[in-house]
């Protein structure tokens, strides 16, 4: 089911309008206060002030022409919130069971069962909310939430209070269940890599506002703006000087002494901000016979060299811009064949492809 | 030792449980999930009697059920009986004093559930009856079980305000209270004495009881 929204209210600020693809898992990716959390309870029905749209499947949810607000316990949402709200004195199938009233009581058993099995939990069925780990509470408010077969599953920042290697084991689950019931998901994180391996279509917001919505890989390579490109962790944003197109008509930028091709569908001449992924930033083997086929070289000089696991973060400064430095992420392998240290000079290569343009302040309603 | 007194006194406990827990729970609930304007003093006004003198209580009490005005119009024509002096007068007398020991516990225990677990009630699409009786008001027990228990202690041993809506009648408003302090005047400090230990025994072990169950319980929630 497709989800069309609008939302606005004054305190704290939200101005909102999205809509969230049918059958997908579409993850709201923000900082803490953007405004997430009080769009998934719009859509829940919880939100009680402002003006709000929601529309699902082209059936009015909530409609602020008309004062109509579908009841939240009428909507087929089943939502698993942050800290999960387990009712404490119910075992983990009595959670489960709550949701399932509608039902005769003949049959909610064998519900209760099936909803703890698929998040693999049955053996926890007698356990209360206090005798579970942060991870078995996550799967029992998961089976509650499934158990209506409810056709939108709302995720409210699910995976914020357990360890690395649960999440690990959670996302696989969410990803198995999503299969498995078909349900649209929304999740709300302000985890980059969590939206990243859970998620197939990506919201940026902040403040209360959209900034950006598309497919994940669309979005993660392609930040549209500043704000954009800060939530999606990119350290590497510059100003730089949009100029005369090349002979084959592609748009060239200068950056301080450097030209470089951009690739992007004509950005206007004059002053543009721009950024790259650190892990598009590629070194470049001085031992390889690159010749004409090196797109976009820059000499640099490496500054810093941190190793994190399996990779490593390099800080350059390029060659007559002495203020910027420029941020590489390189495979720790990668650095094995060719060692970089602080003060050498290297050449990196920046696709045309990897610079993207960004909106200024003033261009972002556009 | 005056049983009849101490019955009354059970009788009017009871009683006054009866018919004010319902109300404490449903008011109770009101304050803790409603917020609006001049809801202090509201608040304030059911905490009255914690801070008035007894005797002011009881005197308004008894200007209120007097022959001259509507309440005690009212319940003179009903019942063919004044309603100051009387069991019934006592009843109401005994609620209104004890309002802020039932209201107060059981609205406490209502604000202690977090919001959250109210929305999932919601979202499990329990209506608000089942959400009330499924889920609030089992969360709500210690508190609720403490107000009880409040009120009932508190009856039983309330002097002030039944003197002066109730008077001294022996079967009718003579309560446990009462009949220690005649006792007492007369000297017979023995009977006094008795009673005033047998009360002392009940209201301890009301509390005592009341006060581990909760004490149990709230662990429970809290580890959980």
């Amino acid at each position: 089911m497709s989800v069309e929204l609008e939302l606005r209210h004054d305190g704290p600020p939200l101005d909102f309008a999205a809509t969230f693809p049918a059958g997908r898992i579409t993850a709201l990716l923000g900082p803490s206060g953007s405004g997430k959390t009080s769009i998934l309870r719009a859509i829940a029905g919880l939100l009680r002030h402002g003006r709000q749209m929601v529309r699902v499947d082209g059936e009015p949810w909530s409609d602020p022409r008309t004062g109509w607000r579908l009841p939240a316990r009428l909507r087929p949402v089943g939502l698993v919130p942050q800290h999960y709200a387990l009712f404490p004195h119910l075992t983990a199938q009595g959670n489960v069971e709550m949701a399932l009233q509608h039902l005769p009581p003949s049959l909610r058993a064998q519900r209760v069962r099936r909803a703890l099995a698929l998040v693999q939990v049955e053996e926890l069925a007698t356990r209360h909310p206090r005798e579970l780990s942060g991870g078995q509470k996550q799967r029992v408010a998961v089976a509650r939430a499934i158990a209506r077969e409810p056709r939108l599953l709302l995720l409210d920042e699910p995976f914020s209070a357990v360890d690395r290697g649960t999440k690990r084991s959670l996302y696989v689950e969410i990803l198995r269940l999503h299969e498995a019931l078909g349900a649209t998901v929304v999740v709300v994180t302000h985890d980059l890599d969590e939206a990243a391996q859970l998620a197939s279509h990506l919201c940026l917001v902040h403040a209360g506002r959209l900034l950006q919505s598309g497919a994940t890989a669309e979005v993660l390579a392609h930040p549209c703006c500043e704000e954009a490109a800060r939530l999606l962790d990119i350290p590497n944003v510059f100003d730089g000087q949009i100029g005369t197109a090349d002979a084959g008509g592609q748009a060239l930028m200068r950056w301080g002494p450097h030209t470089l091709r951009v690739a992007d569908r004509g950005p206007p001449r004059g002053h543009l901000r721009w950024a790259i992924q650190p892990g598009n930033v590629l070194l470049v083997r001085p031992d390889k016979p690159w010749d004409s086929h090196l797109e976009n070289p820059v000499d640099a000089r490496v500054l810093e060299r941190v190793d994190l696991g399996s990779d490593a973060l390099v800080w350059l400064t390029p060659a007559g811009l002495e203020n910027v430095r420029l941020q590489m992420r390189l495979p720790a392998r990668a650095l094995r064949r060719f060692p970089v240290r602080p003060g050498q000079e290297v050449t990196v290569c920046l696709r045309a492809a990897d610079i993207v343009p960004l909106r200024t302040p003033g261009e972002q309603g556009a | 030792m005056d049983w009849q007194a101490i019955l009354l006194s059970l009788r009017l406990a009871a009683v006054t449980l009866l018919v004010l827990l319902p109300l404490a729970i449903a008011v109770g609930w009101w304050l803790a999930v409603t917020p609006f304007r001049g809801k202090a003093w509201i608040e304030g006004l059911l905490a009255l009697p914690l801070v008035l003198p007894p005797t002011v209580i009881g005197f308004y009490l008894l200007v209120a059920m007097g022959s001259h005005t509507w309440l005690g119009q009212l319940y003179e024509r009903l019942a063919g009986q004044t309603l100051a002096f009387s069991f019934t007068g006592l009843v109401v007398a005994s609620v209104v004093f004890n309002i802020p020991f039932a209201v107060q516990p059981v609205q406490r225990a209502f604000e202690a559930i977090p919001p959250e677990i109210r929305e999932a009630a919601q979202c499990c699409g329990l209506t608000f009856w089942q959400a009330f009786r499924k889920i609030e008001l089992p969360l709500a027990w210690p508190g609720i079980l403490s107000a009880a228990v409040m009120t009932f202690a508190h009856t039983l041993g309330e002097f002030g305000v039944v003197l002066m809506v109730g008077g001294n009648i022996p079967g009718e408003t003579k309560t446990v209270a009462i009949s220690i302090y005649d006792h007492a005047q007369a000297f017979d400090l023995e009977a006094a004495g008795q009673m005033a230990l047998l009360l002392l025994l009940i209201s301890l072990v009301t509390i005592a009881v009341s006060y581990g169950f909760v004490a149990r319980l709230m662990q429970q929630r809290r580890a959980a």
